[in-house]
C-alpha cells in the first residue's frame, strides 16, 4: 500500500466543493422541539389509511370523472394530513406549543425538509403571530406553500418546433418509461404524431418495455439493440422523426444516478447528438422524481441541472402515502417548473401541474 | 452515507468536551444539531425524536451531570444509543427448511428488486447454492423479459413465467420444477407495488402461503424520504417480512430510511446494493455503519476491500521500486487502478479512523473526474514516456493532451506533481520520513 500514500498527494489541495443544499447552510434556528417530556412510542401510524387507499380499484371504475376529483382522489393522503389533524389540533384545547410542534411535524413527515420547513413557520409566525381557528391556520399554509410553489410561474412552452425533441432523464426506477408511455399517449390524444427513441439501451429489456407502451400510445419507436450506442439512438430518431413528419419525440434514456460521472458525460453526448440534427433540440428535457424520494431529490435536481439543464420536473408514484413534498423545496430552491404529477399506472394517470389546483387538491 | 451526520456528531463532541461542568442547556444545543442532522438526512421525525429524547433522559440524569467528566458521558450515551438503533451485526439471509428453499422479494415499483434478485443469484452461487430466478411480475410490461435476460447474462436458470398466468400459480409451479430438477433455491421476484394496494398486497400473502418462502425480503431505495416508515411498516405487518435490502448505496443518499425502518419494524438490512453490476450487493453491517458514523473508521471493511483487489507480489515489486526510486508513471497508474476497484476514494479515505476529525483533511474532497483524466493522460504516453518522463517535451504534451482530450496544462501539472512526488521519494529514502512534507496524507 505505499504507492498509494504518494497518490493522494494528487488531491490533498482539492477545496471543498460547494455542494451544501440551502438547508444545511443555517441550521442553528432550530425551533424548540425537546420542551415536552412525553415519552413517545415509535408506533406513529395513527394516520388513517381508511378514505381511498388509492388505486387502481377506484381509478379505473370512474375514468371520467373531473380532472380535479381524480387529482384530489391521487392526492387525497397529502390532503388527509393537512386537514385532519389540524382540525383536531384545535379541538382538543392544544397550546399553541403544541400547535407549532405537530404543523412541525407534519410539514417535516411529508419531506419538505428541515430548512424549508423552517421558513415557512417563521414566516407564519412572523404574519400572523395569533391563529384562533384550523381554517385560518389552513388557509395560511395553503398560501405560503403555493408562494413557495408559484417562485416558478413559466407558462408551458408551446411546442413550435418541429419535431419538439423531450429528452427524458433521472436516476434508476423513478419512472422514466413509464411517464414516456403516458406522455406519447398524452400527445397522441391531441392529435399529434408522436415518436419514442429507445435511448435506454442499458437495462435489460428496457427497450421491449417501451414497444409496449409505443404500442398502446400509437406512437413509432426507433430502437437499436441492446448495449448500443445510446446516442446513436436519439441521433436516429430524431433524423426519423424529420424524415417521417413527427410533431414530437420522446428520448428515453437509461435510469443513471446523478453521481456516477461518466454516465452524466453520457447524457451530454446524447444530448449533442440530438443537436446536430435540429440545432436547438432538445427542446425540454424533463427530469423525472418519485415521489417517495426525500432531501435526495434535491440533490438529484442540481446534479442533472448542472449536467444537461433540465427545462422541466415530472414528479411520479403520487398515488402512494409519500407526500412529494420535496417539491416545495425544489420550487423555491430552482428555477425549475414542475410540469407533471404520475398518480397511478394506467396511461391517462399523468397530469399538467398546477400550483393553484394542486394547492386546492391539498387542502 | 451519513458524513453530515458524522461531522455534526463531532463537532458536537468537541463542544461538549470542552465544558468541566456540563448545563443542561449544553446539552440540549448539542442534541439540536444532532437532530437537524439527522432529519436532513431523512430519518422519520418520531424516530428522531425518541432517539433524541432516549439520548436526553439519560444526560440529563444525576449520574452525568454530576461525574467529572460530564462531556465525555454524554458523547458515550449518544454511541451507545446509536448503537442500539442500527443494530447488532450482520445477520445474513435466512436459508433454512427443505430445499428448494423459496426467498422473496417484494417493494414499490422502481425499488430494485430486479437487479437485486439478479445480484442475489450470483452471491448464492458464489455461495455454492443453485439458484433459480422465478419472474412473477405479471403486470409491468417486459418485466419477465428482464429478469430473463439478466438471468442469461449471468447463467442463471429463469424460470419461464408466463405473464398470463397467476403469480401464485407462477410461483407454486416454479418450486415443482426446481425440485425436479436439482434447484435448492429460488429467487421469486414479484411485481412493484404500493403498500396500500390492498389487492396486490394480498396477492404478496397468497404466493407467501403457497410457497412458504424461508426469507421474505423487503427491496427499499436508499433515497425514500419520510415515506419509508409507512411503506415497511406496512410490508412488515401484512407479510412479516425477514429483512431488507437497500438499493442504489452508491448515491449520495445519507440513507436514513435505514435507521427508520430499522426502528419501526425491527428487521435487520441485511444487504446493500453499491452499483449497477451485477456483483455490487454486499453485506449490510450495522455495528461498522455505527462506528463509521461516529468518526471512528471502519477499518475491517477497508481492509476487506483491499485484500479483495490488492495483489501481493505486486504491491512488493512496488515498494522495491519505492527503495530504489525507479517509481514509474506506469506503476503510477496501475497503483491508481487498483485503488480505484476498491470503490469511491472519498469513501475509502472515510474509513480511516480519525480521518473525518482531522482538519485538513476535513476538505479534502476526492474529485474522482481528476482520476479518469490522470489515467486518460498515462494512458496517452507512448510506453517509454511512462518509464522515463524527462524526454516528454512540448510537442510530446500537446500529443498526449490531444490524445486524452486534456489540456496541455493538464498534462503538465500531472508531470509536475510527479516529479515532486519523486523528490520527495528520494528525500525520505535518504533521511526517512523527516523529509515528508505537506503534501502527503499521515499514512
Amino acid at each position: 500500500m505505499k504507492g498509494n500514500r504518494i497518490i493522494m498527494g494528487w488531491f490533498k489541495k482539492k477545496s471543498k466543493q460547494d455542494r451544501k443544499t440551502p438547508s444545511e447552510q443555517k441550521t442553528h434556528k432550530a425551533t424548540e422541539v425537546f420542551e415536552e417530556d412525553e415519552t413517545v412510542t415509535i408506533n406513529m401510524f395513527q394516520e388513517s389509511d381508511e378514505g381511498i387507499p388509492g388505486y387502481p380499484a377506484g381509478f379505473q371504475s370512474e375514468p371520467d370523472s373531473g380532472f380535479v376529483r381524480h387529482l384530489r382522489k391521487g392526492l387525497s393522503k397529502t390532503r388527509e394530513f393537512l386537514t385532519t389533524d389540524i382540525e383536531n389540533l384545535f379541538k382538543s384545547g392544544t397550546t399553541m406549543e403544541d400547535l407549532w410542534e405537530e404543523i412541525e411535524e407534519r410539514l417535516i413527515t411529508s419531506d419538505i425538509g428541515v430548512q424549508t420547513t423552517m421558513d415557512i413557520m417563521e414566516n407564519i409566525s412572523k404574519k400572523f403571530p395569533k391563529i384562533s381557528n384550523p381554517d385560518q391556520l389552513k388557509a395560511v399554509l395553503k398560501e405560503e406553500i403555493i408562494s413557495l410553489l408559484n417562485t416558478q410561474t413559466a407558462a408551458p412552452e408551446k411546442a413550435t418546433a418541429k419535431p419538439h425533441v423531450v429528452m427524458i432523464v433521472g436516476i434508476n426506477g423513478v419512472g422514466k418509461t413509464t411517464t414516456i408511455g403516458k406522455l406519447a399517449a398524452k400527445s397522441s390524444d391531441e392529435g399529434k404524431k408522436v415518436l419514442i427513441a429507445a435511448a435506454d439501451t442499458f437495462r435489460a429489456a428496457a427497450i421491449e418495455q417501451l414497444v409496449i407502451w409505443a404500442e398502446k400510445a400509437g406512437a413509432d419507436i426507433v430502437r437499436h439493440r441492446d448495449n448500443a450506442d445510446p446516442a446513436a439512438v436519439a441521433y436516429d430518431g430524431v433524423e426519423a422523426a424529420v424524415a417521417r413528419g413527427k410533431d414530437i419525440v420522446f428520448v428515453d434514456t437509461a435510469g443513471r444516478l446523478h453521481t456516477k460521472i461518466s454516465l452524466m458525460e453520457e447524457l451530454k453526448k446524447i444530448r449533442r447528438a440530438l443537436s446536430k440534427k435540429i440545432p436547438d433540440a432538445p427542446h425540454e428535457v424533463l427530469l423525472v422524481l418519485d415521489a417517495t424520494t426525500g432531501q435526495n431529490a434535491l440533490s438529484q435536481v442540481r446534479l442533472f441541472n448542472n449536467a444537461i439543464g433540465v427545462t422541466g420536473i415530472a414528479l411520479t408514484k403520487l398515488d402512494g402515502t409519500a407526500k412529494g413534498g420535496i417539491v416545495v423545496s425544489i420550487c423555491s430552491t430552482f428555477d425549475i417548473p414542475l410540469k407533471y404529477i404520475g398518480v397511478g399506472e394506467q396511461l391517462e394517470d399523468l397530469h399538467d401541474f398546477d400550483p393553484a389546483l394542486f394547492a386546492d387538491a391539498l387542502f | 452515507m451519513f458524513d453530515n451526520l458524522s461531522e455534526r456528531l463531532d463537532s458536537v463532541f468537541k463542544k461538549l468536551k470542552g465544558h468541566g461542568k456540563l448545563k443542561e442547556k449544553d446539552v440540549e444545543d448539542g442534541l439540536k444539531e444532532v437532530r437537524i442532522a439527522l432529519l436532513e438526512a431523512d430519518v422519520h421525525y418520531k424516530v428522531v425524536k425518541k432517539f433524541i429524547n432516549d439520548i436526553k433522559e439519560r444526560a440529563l440524569g444525576q449520574e452525568v451531570m454530576k461525574s467529572l467528566t460530564p462531556g465525555q458521558q454524554v458523547i458515550k450515551i449518544v454511541n451507545d444509543e446509536l448503537t442500539k438503533l442500527m443494530g447488532a451485526s450482520h445477520e445474513d439471509l435466512n436459508l433454512s427448511g427443505p430445499v428448494p428453499i423459496p426467498v422473496m422479494l417484494v417493494g414499490l415499483q422502481g425499488s430494485g428488486k430486479t437487479t437485486t434478485a439478479g445480484k442475489l443469484a450470483v452471491l448464492m452461487r458464489k455461495n455454492g447454492r443453485k439458484p433459480y430466478l422465478v419472474p412473477a411480475d405479471v403486470y409491468r410490461p417486459a418485466a419477465i423479459k428482464q429478469l430473463k435476460k439478466l438471468g442469461d447474462q449471468l447463467d442463471v436458470p429463469v424460470f419461464p413465467s408466463d405473464a398470463k398466468k397467476d403469480p401464485v400459480k407462477i410461483c407454486r409451479e416454479a418450486v415443482k420444477k426446481a425440485r425436479k430438477e436439482g434447484y435448492d433455491t429460488l429467487i421469486l421476484d414479484t411485481a412493484g407495488r404500493l403498500h396500500v394496494d390492498e389487492e396486490l398486497m394480498t396477492e404478496l400473502v397468497r404466493i407467501r402461503d403457497a410457497v412458504h418462502p424461508s426469507d421474505i425480503l423487503l427491496v427499499a431505495d436508499a433515497m425514500t424520504g419520510q415515506d419509508a416508515v409507512n411503506i415497511a411498516k406496512s410490508y412488515d405487518e401484512i407479510l412479516d417480512i425477514g429483512g431488507v435490502v437497500l438499493t442504489k448505496m452508491d448515491g449520495d443518499a445519507r440513507g436514513g430510511a435505514a435507521l427508520s425502518i430499522k426502528a419501526v419494524t425491527g428487521k435487520p438490512i441485511k444487504f446493500i446494493g453499491v452499483g449497477e453490476k451485477l456483483n455490487q450487493l454486499e453485506p449490510f453491517h450495522p455495528d461498522r455503519m455505527a462506528s463509521s458514523i461516529l468518526g471512528m473508521g471502519d477499518v475491517l471493511t477497508f481492509i476487506e476491500k483491499a485484500q479483495s483487489v490488492v495483489d501481493e507480489e505486486q504491491a512488493a515489486e512496488i515498494e522495491k521500486k519505492l527503495r530504489k526510486s525507479q517509481f514509474t508513471l506506469e506503476d503510477f497508474r496501475d497503483q491508481m487502478v487498483q485503488i480505484r476497484k476498491m470503490g469511491s476514494l472519498t469513501d475509502l479515505l472515510n474509513m480511516i479512523p480519525g480521518f473525518s476529525k482531522n482538519k485538513q483533511m476535513k476538505n479534502l474532497e476526492v474529485d474522482e473526474r481528476e482520476l479518469v483524466k490522470i489515467e486518460a493522460i498515462i494512458n496517452s504516453m507512448t510506453p517509454r514516456e511512462r518509464r522515463q518522463h524527462t524526454i516528454i517535451n512540448g510537442s510530446r504534451r500537446k500529443r498526449i493532451a490531444r490524445g486524452s482530450g486534456t489540456t496541455v496544462q493538464d498534462v503538465n501539472k500531472l508531470i509536475k506533481n510527479y516529479t515532486q512526488v519523486m523528490k520527495m521519494i528520494k528525500k525520505i529514502n535518504k533521511g526517512g520520513m523527516r523529509g515528508l512534507g505537506r503534501g502527503i496524507l499521515p499514512f
